[in-house]
């Protein structure tokens, strides 16, 4: 059973230009595990950055801020992923980015415990139907207020706030294995 | 009073109110950067006239990051007599996006991209 959250677009596997890296973190300890998600998003980032050149010869400015914003968004996209699958045995997570001529999209798929996807999708309305930045704000308050860690969701409105990034989700929940696939779709 | 580590360093002269931090922050979660946050809290609790944050070597912050500076940017909030400063780089374009949102948390924050 499939359900889509926002203006999902679902890729042709093996179209276009892409990348695709996937990942098992339940082999090794998240802990380790932690130090690729960096290396992974620059990867991803210094890729992507060479199909933007900038206008004039010589000018780097605009690859320097793609590269910066996938970076982001594929390392925030990727420790979510991580930290939802880790708690799913033999839990898999995929990153991949697709390249137009003036946009990329990034997708990243994790396995997800099916007691996480109720909550999750009721976040997503909210995401999707409030005023990211008063929930920005709203969300630092709460975690100092509270001292918590609500990482994930200062992850996604971070990518809604600062880099007007159009966000979208698919879940999978038939199958022994649930997965959600998160969207993120920036202007370049 | 200085935290060292391969990916990122944090150091905080008490004298001047500077802390600088450098390299990048991709911690995992608000366990992780405890250290990072006691030492800030610290700073803020001792109430100095001045204190800077100055970023401009600061490469990457994730968002459980950008958490743990915003925990700091409320504790000083609570110091109304400490003026606070923070100080950017250009070089690096997530502080031209996301740095704004800490003088939304204080007002009286005096921000610097340069």
């Amino acid at each position: 059973m499939t359900s889509i959250f926002g203006p999902y677009v679902a890729r042709e596997p093996g179209s276009g230009e892409y990348l695709q890296i996937g990942f098992h973190p339940n082999l090794f300890p998240l802990q380790e595990r932690w130090r690729n998600n960096g290396l992974s998003a620059d990867f991803l980032a210094g890729y992507v950055s060479t199909f933007f050149p900038g206008d004039e010869p010589g000018e780097n400015g605009r690859q320097i801020e793609v590269k910066d914003a996938v970076s982001f968004i594929a390392n925030e996209l990727l420790e979510n992923s991580m930290k939802y699958s880790a708690a799913v045995a033999h839990g898999i997570v995929t990153i991949e980015v697709f390249l137009e001529m003036d946009a990329v999209s990034i997708y990243a798929t994790n396995s997800v415990a099916r007691e996480v996807i109720k909550p999750f999708q009721d976040y997503i309305g909210v995401l999707l139907t409030e005023d990211p930045n008063t929930l920005y704000l709203e969300c630092l308050e709460r975690n100092a207020e509270e001292d918590t860690d609500d990482a994930s969701g200062l992850g996604f409105l971070t990518m809604l706030n600062d880099y007007e990034v159009t966000l979208a989700w698919k879940f999978d929940a038939g199958g022994t294995q649930p997965t959600v696939t998160t969207m993120a779709h920036l202007t370049v | 009073m200085n935290i060292s580590h391969e990916d990122y360093s944090v150091n905080y002269d008490e004298s001047s109110g500077l802390i600088q931090c450098e390299g990048s922050f991709r911690l995992r979660g608000s366990e992780e950067y405890k250290p990072i946050l006691d030492l800030l809290l610290g700073a803020a609790d001792a109430a100095p006239d001045h204190l800077t944050l100055d970023l401009r070597e600061l490469k990457f912050l994730n968002s459980s990051g950008i958490n743990t500076l915003s925990k700091f940017i409320i504790q000083v909030r609570k110091q109304p007599a400490t003026k606070v400063l923070i100080r950017g780089s250009t070089e690096h374009p997530w502080q031209g996006k996301s740095l704004k949102n800490f003088q939304r948390l204080l007002p009286a924050l005096e921000l610097v991209i340069e």
